[in-house]
C-alpha cells in the first residue's frame, strides 16, 4: 500500500504523493487573489503549469463551462503567453513556489516540439516536462495521444533532447490507453499521466452546442471510476511510475487511485470548488494510512 | 482586498425576502471586509452536491453589504431563485452553514480615478444586479462623494433588495409600470447625461448584459467614463478554470474573476456575451 509520506516521481523528489492537474491550479493568480499564504500553504508536491505552447494563445469563445451533477465540462482551448512569454514572465514567478516545477508543453508537429522541449528542459527551474499530446499531428491529421504509432514518434524524437523527466498526458479517449502507454514507455518516457478530461457536449434542447467551442472535456467525480479503470489498466501494463488523476475528492478516492498502482496522484477539479482541496485530502489520505489495521473501504 | 486561502463556513443570521428577491446575511467571523464591487463563491454546508445532482460548482456572488462587528463580518447577498444554485441558497435558514472563498476580484475604482473632472457617482443597476451598488453607494456616502442611483426592474415580480438602498437618491424604472418611469433605467441614464454635463460624470453599472451593453454603448456615445460590474458563470473564482473569458477590445480575452468582475467600460467589446448572466 503507497504512503501519503514523501515520495519520488522519476527522480523527482515530493513531500507527498498530491500534486495538481495541469490547468486547473494558476499559481500566479491565486497569489493575487490570497497573497502569500499560497507559497506558506502551498497544497501540493509538485506544481505542473497550465500548457505552454510555441505562440501565445487567447483560448476559446465563450462559454467556456457547463456544469452537469457531479462534473463540469470545460472548454476552455489552452490560452496561454507561448513560449517566450512564460520564460520570460511566468517562470521567475513560478521558481518561487516551495515544490519542483514540472511544465505541461504542447505543440502540433514535431518539428515544433522538439524546441519547444528544449527551450523548457533547459532552464534549471525546471524538473520535469509533460507532453500534452491530445493535439493533432497537422500533417497526419490524427490525434498524437490517440495512436501508439504517432506517440512513440513524437517521444523518440524528444527523448534525446533532455535527461530530465518526459510524463506523457494520455487522453481516456480512445479504447485502450495501455496501448498507448506501453508506446510511450517503449520510446522513452519516463512516466504517464492519466486521465485527461473526457470529449463531451453539452447540446441545447434545440440540438445547439452550449460551449462556444462546440464540444469539451468532462471533469469531476463523476469521470472517477473511469479514471480508476483506466489508470489501474495503465499501471498493470507499464513499469514507469503513473500519475492517476479524475475525480479525487477525498482522501478515500486518492487512496483508491493509489491501490490502483499510481506513484502519485493529482487533483484537479475540486480544485475549483475548494482552493485548498487538496490539503484536506492529502490529511483525509494520510488519517487513512494511520487505519492500515481497519480493512479498507469506501465510507 | 486579499482572501484567506481556501473555503470557510460562514454561519447564516438572516435570509429575509426582499420582494421577488432574497437577502442572505451570514457572520464571516474570519474574512476581512470587501472592497465594494468584489464578490464571494459560494456554496451550502450541506445538499451542494452531497447526492451527486447540481449544483456542483460554487457560485459567484457579488456582496451587497459588508458590516464589521463584534464576532466579524456581516455580509449580506441579493439573490433570485434561478437554477439549482440559487434555489438552495434561497433555502437556507438561520444557522445553517454558507461555505464562501472571498472577497475576490477587482473592486469599483473612485470616481476621481475613472474621470479627473467626476463631480459625483451615476450608479445604474438592473435587477439583481443592484446588489454591488448597494455596497459601492455606501462607500460612496461615507466619504461624503455624491452619488444617484438609477434602479430598474423588470416588473413587481422581479425587482426587490430597494431597503439597501436607504437614504440614497434614487430614480426608479420599470419596465411594466409598477414603479417610477415606465421604460427601462437607460432612459433615465440618458436623460441625466443630457441634462448634467457629461464631462464630469462617473457611471457605474451592473445589470442583465442587455442592459450592461446599453449603458455601455450610451456612455461610449458621449464619451462618458463608466465602470461595468459584469457577470459569468465560474468554476473557481480566482483565476485557475479559465471559464469567465470576457472578450477584450484590444482582442483576446480578460478573466472576469481576477481581471474583473468591475471592469472599465472602454476595455470590453461588448457586454453581450454568450453564456453571461445570471442563472
Amino acid at each position: 500500500m503507497s504512503d501519503a509520506g514523501p515520495t519520488t516521481l522519476c527522480g523527482i523528489e515530493l513531500q507527498h504523493p498530491i500534486i495538481n492537474a495541469s490547468g486547473t491550479f494558476d499559481a500566479i493568480a491565486a497569489r493575487l487573489a490570497f497573497g502569500d499564504a499560497v507559497i506558506d500553504r502551498f497544497p501540493f508536491s509538485a506544481y505542473v503549469s497550465k500548457t505552454i505552447t510555441p505562440a501565445p494563445r487567447v483560448g476559446n469563445p465563450p462559454p467556456r463551462l457547463w456544469e452537469e451533477p457531479a462534473a463540469m465540462v470545460n472548454s476552455i482551448g489552452l490560452p496561454n503567453k507561448g513560449l517566450d512569454g512564460f520564460l520570460g514572465s511566468d517562470l521567475p514567478v513560478l521558481a518561487e513556489l516551495p515544490v519542483p516545477l514540472i511544465v505541461s508543453v504542447m505543440a502540433t508537429s514535431v518539428e515544433q516540439f522538439a524546441p519547444l522541449v528544449e527551450a523548457v528542459a533547459a532552464r534549471d527551474e525546471v524538473a520535469g516536462l509533460e507532453l500534452n499530446v491530445s493535439c493533432p499531428n497537422v500533417h497526419s491529421g490524427l490525434i498524437v495521444g490517440e495512436e501508439p504509432g504517432e506517440t512513440s514518434a513524437l517521444i523518440e524524437r524528444l527523448r534525446p533532447l533532455t535527461a530530465k523527466p518526459l510524463i506523457v498526458k494520455l487522453t481516456p479517449n480512445v479504447a485502450d490507453p495501455a496501448a498507448i502507454a506501453i508506446a510511450a514507455e517503449q520510446a522513452g518516457a519516463d512516466a504517464v499521466s492519466l486521465i485527461n478530461t473526457i470529449k463531451a457536449a453539452p447540446l441545447l434542447a434545440d440540438g445547439r452546442p452550449w460551449l462556444g467551442a462546440g464540444s469539451g472535456g468532462l471533469s469531476g467525480p463523476a469521470v472517477r471510476t473511469i479514471a480508476l479503470k483506466q489508470v489501474a489498466d495503465v499501471a498493470a501494463a507499464v513499469e514507469i511510475p503513473v500519475v492517476g488523476m479524475g475525480g479525487i475528492e477525498r482522501g478515500s478516492d486518492a487512496a483508491a487511485l493509489l491501490g490502483a498502482g499510481a506513484t502519485v496522484v493529482a487533483v484537479g477539479t475540486a480544485s475549483f470548488r475548494d482552493p485548498l482541496a487538496a490539503e484536506r485530502i492529502r490529511g483525509e489520505l494520510e488519517a487513512l494510512r494511520r487505519e492500515v489495521a481497519v480493512p479498507a473501504g469506501r465510507p | 482586498m486579499i482572501a484567506p486561502f481556501g473555503r470557510r463556513r460562514a454561519s447564516v443570521v438572516e435570509n429575509a425576502t426582499s420582494g421577488g428577491y432574497r437577502i442572505i446575511t451570514a457572520l464571516d467571523a474570519e474574512g476581512p471586509v470587501p472592497a465594494a464591487g468584489q464578490f464571494y463563491m459560494l456554496a451550502t454546508e450541506h445538499g451542494w452536491s452531497g447526492d451527486g445532482e447540481r449544483p456542483f460548482l460554487p457560485r459567484a456572488f457579488s456582496v451587497a453589504e459588508a458590516t464589521s462587528g463584534s464576532g466579524g463580518v456581516r455580509l449580506s447577498f441579493l439573490l433570485e431563485d434561478v437554477g439549482p444554485g440559487t434555489h438552495r441558497l434561497a433555502d437556507l435558514v438561520e444557522g445553517e452553514g454558507l461555505v464562501l472563498t472571498g472577497p475576490l476580484g477587482r473592486p469599483f475604482s473612485m470616481p476621481r480615478e475613472l474621470n479627473p473632472d467626476a463631480a459625483g457617482a451615476i450608479l445604474v443597476g438592473g435587477g439583481i444586479g443592484l446588489a454591488p451598488l448597494a455596497i459601492w453607494r455606501r462607500t460612496l456616502a461615507e466619504q461624503g462623494i455624491a452619488e444617484r442611483s438609477l434602479l430598474g426592474f423588470r416588473d413587481r415580480e422581479h425587482s426587490g433588495g430597494l431597503e439597501l438602498f436607504r437614504c440614497s437618491e434614487v430614480r426608479l424604472a420599470s419596465e411594466d409600470g409598477h414603479a417610477g418611469h415606465r421604460g427601462y433605467v437607460t432612459d433615465l441614464l440618458e436623460l441625466m447625461l443630457t441634462g448634467d454635463s457629461a464631462a464630469t460624470a462617473a457611471v457605474y453599472a451592473c445589470g442583465p448584459p442587455a442592459m450592461l451593453e446599453a449603458v455601455r454603448a450610451l456612455c461610449e456615445a458621449r464619451e462618458v467614463a463608466a465602470e461595468l460590474a459584469m457577470e459569468s458563470p465560474m468554476a473557481c473564482g480566482f483565476g485557475a478554470c479559465f471559464g469567465c473569458a470576457m472578450p477584450l477590445r484590444s482582442g483576446g480575452y480578460l478573466r472576469l474573476c481576477v481581471d474583473g468582475p468591475v471592469v472599465r467600460a472602454a476595455d470590453v467589446e461588448t457586454a453581450l456575451v454568450e453564456g453571461a448572466g445570471h442563472r
